[in-house]
């Protein structure tokens, strides 16, 4: 497993308890359209990433950050 | 082409719109559908009140009915104050209708000195500046301390012209949750130990009318190197030996280093304004967009601001009178089965938490026509997507008013089913 295979892992589990259609799970799947997460749902959820790999994803950076594999490749930039 | 502008009856008008052209607007199509399906139900516009006649800081009327108005945030009373109002009419008299300038070039009389001279009293500050409004106060404020390169951090909860001053400026935004100081803590831990970094906190949360662990924020905030500042727009008047906001009664005014407030509340007019000890404050006032390309406010209002400014250091009365109304409610409300924002009055500010835009809608209707106004909220100005009935105490409520008020909810929670 490479980092970002791990990255996305815990990413993805981190959606989970929001992923409330159950959809697959891939990089190319939009928060905003896809899961149909709003403002709420966002603000917790970054938290959570935040929190699980001790870094702070600014509010600028979450404007760019569409898909599941956007927040992954910031993640691994932000861990670096 | 000498008709041009005129419509031809012999052209239907849709031939007219450009087949390709996007219409802008049509992204509000979903809020004009929700809402026309709320006024369909036949209730009242919550959004779109005009009271006819005011009477005291109490009392309208609204739709040809007496009113009693328990949502206007006006927590002093001082709107018909008669030193304030008199203080008005001789400024309009003395100075006329308006300014027509900018507070740095032909913008600033003897009246908006004398406003801010009347702050620096007030809040024992070094320095205070005035702006147009409190929206206005934090968008300069905010978006001027904090650069590129520097960050601020916010709470989650945070007034929309704190949200709208981050966006103006060119900071790194980074929120916390709401009231959270282990969450403000982590955050500000993970931020470069060398940015320059602007904590900003609201002494009242205005929506569920909840306050800030003030100490334990500004010890975190000070702890990691960050400068602060507090908007005390719900708190002047009323909180602190002074009444200057939650700041004094927290005991934190020596860390602080700005105090945002607003005339619009308890000082009865309308304005904002920014106090500070930083010595080189004055150099916003050069710097501070929201405050350079925009008229000052007329000498009318700087006038009733400072009398008011002026009373309100010595209105322990009122501030009695605010908390002992603010308690009564919350209380009755709370014994009549209503969920409210808050467990205890922490406020003047109390929120009763509905279900849903119906229950809330039928709610804010029904106490309407019984003769009460108070605020309707819903997302997104809510936190965690609630809708809420917002009241805000004035201390010129009489206790028979209280009790009326307590009687008008206890009716209508009942007609709308939302209390037994």
């Amino acid at each position: 497993m490479t980092n970002r295979d791990d990255t996305f892992a815990k990413v993805t589990a981190l959606i989970e308890p929001f992923n409330k259609k159950g959809i697959a799970l891939t990089d190319a799947v939009r928060f905003a359209q896809d899961l149909e997460w709003d403002s709420l749902t966002v603000m917790d959820f970054v938290a959570a990433v935040e929190d699980e790999f001790d870094i702070i994803i600014t509010m600028n950076m979450q404007a760019e950050i569409e898909t599941i594999g956007q927040l992954v490749d910031a993640v691994e930039k932000l861990k670096a | 082409m000498t008709d041009a502008g005129t419509l031809r009856e012999d052209r239907p008008l849709d031939a007219l719109e450009h087949p390709s052209a996007p219409d802008l607007l049509a992204k509000f199509d979903p809020l004009i559908a929700e809402r026309q399906a709320l006024l369909d139900t036949g209730v009242r516009d919550p959004f779109a009140i005009v009271m006819e006649k005011v009477l005291s800081p109490t009392e309208a009327i609204i739709g040809g009915k007496h009113t009693i108005l328990l949502g206007t945030y006006n927590y002093m009373g001082m709107t018909f104050d008669p030193d304030v109002v008199a203080a008005g009419k001789r400024a309009l008299d003395e100075f006329g209708a308006g300014t027509t300038g900018s507070r740095v070039l032909n913008g600033t009389y003897q009246g908006h000195r004398e406003c801010e001279d009347a702050l620096k009293d007030f809040y024992g500050m070094d320095h205070a500046i005035v702006f147009s409004t409190g929206y206005q106060a934090n968008l300069g404020m905010i978006s001027t301390l904090a650069g590129k390169g520097d960050y601020i951090i916010l709470d989650a909860d945070s007034h929309a012209s704190i949200y709208d001053g981050c966006w103006l400026g060119n900071a790194e935004i980074v929120r916390f949750r709401h009231n959270s100081v282990e969450d403000l803590d982590k955050r500000l831990g993970r931020l470069p130990k060398e940015a320059g970094k602007l904590v900003v906190l609201e002494g009242v949360y205005s929506m569920l009318g909840d306050i800030a662990p003030l100490k334990e924020m500004v010890a975190v905030a000070k702890k990691h190197g960050a400068m602060i500042l507090c908007d005390e727009a719900h708190g002047m008047g009323f909180f602190g030996a002074h009444g200057r906001g939650v700041f004094e009664e927290a005991g934190v005014e020596d860390d602080v280093d700005f105090v945002v407030g607003t005339f619009s509340k308890s000082v009865g007019t309308v304005g904002g304004f920014c106090v500070s000890n930083h010595p080189k404050f004055e150099v916003l006032r050069l710097v501070c967009r929201p405050y350079v390309f925009t008229a000052s406010l007329p000498p009318s209002v700087v006038a009733t601001a400072a009398t008011s400014i002026r009373k309100l250091m010595h209105a322990g009365d009122k501030r009695e009178r605010l908390w002992a109304n603010s308690r009564r409610l919350h209380q009755g409300l709370r014994d009549l089965g209503f969920t409210l924002g808050t467990k205890s009055a922490e406020s003047a500010i109390i929120a009763v938490i509905l279900s849903d835009q119906t229950q809330a809608v039928g709610m804010w209707q029904a106490l309407l026509e019984l003769g009460l106004y108070v605020n309707m909220a819903r997302p997104p100005a809510t936190p965690a997507g609630t809708y809420l009935l917002r009241c805000s105490l004035c201390a010129e409520h009489r206790d028979e008013q209280v009790g009326q008020i307590i009687d008008m909810f206890a009716q209508a929670g009942r007609a709308v089913g939302c209390i037994a």
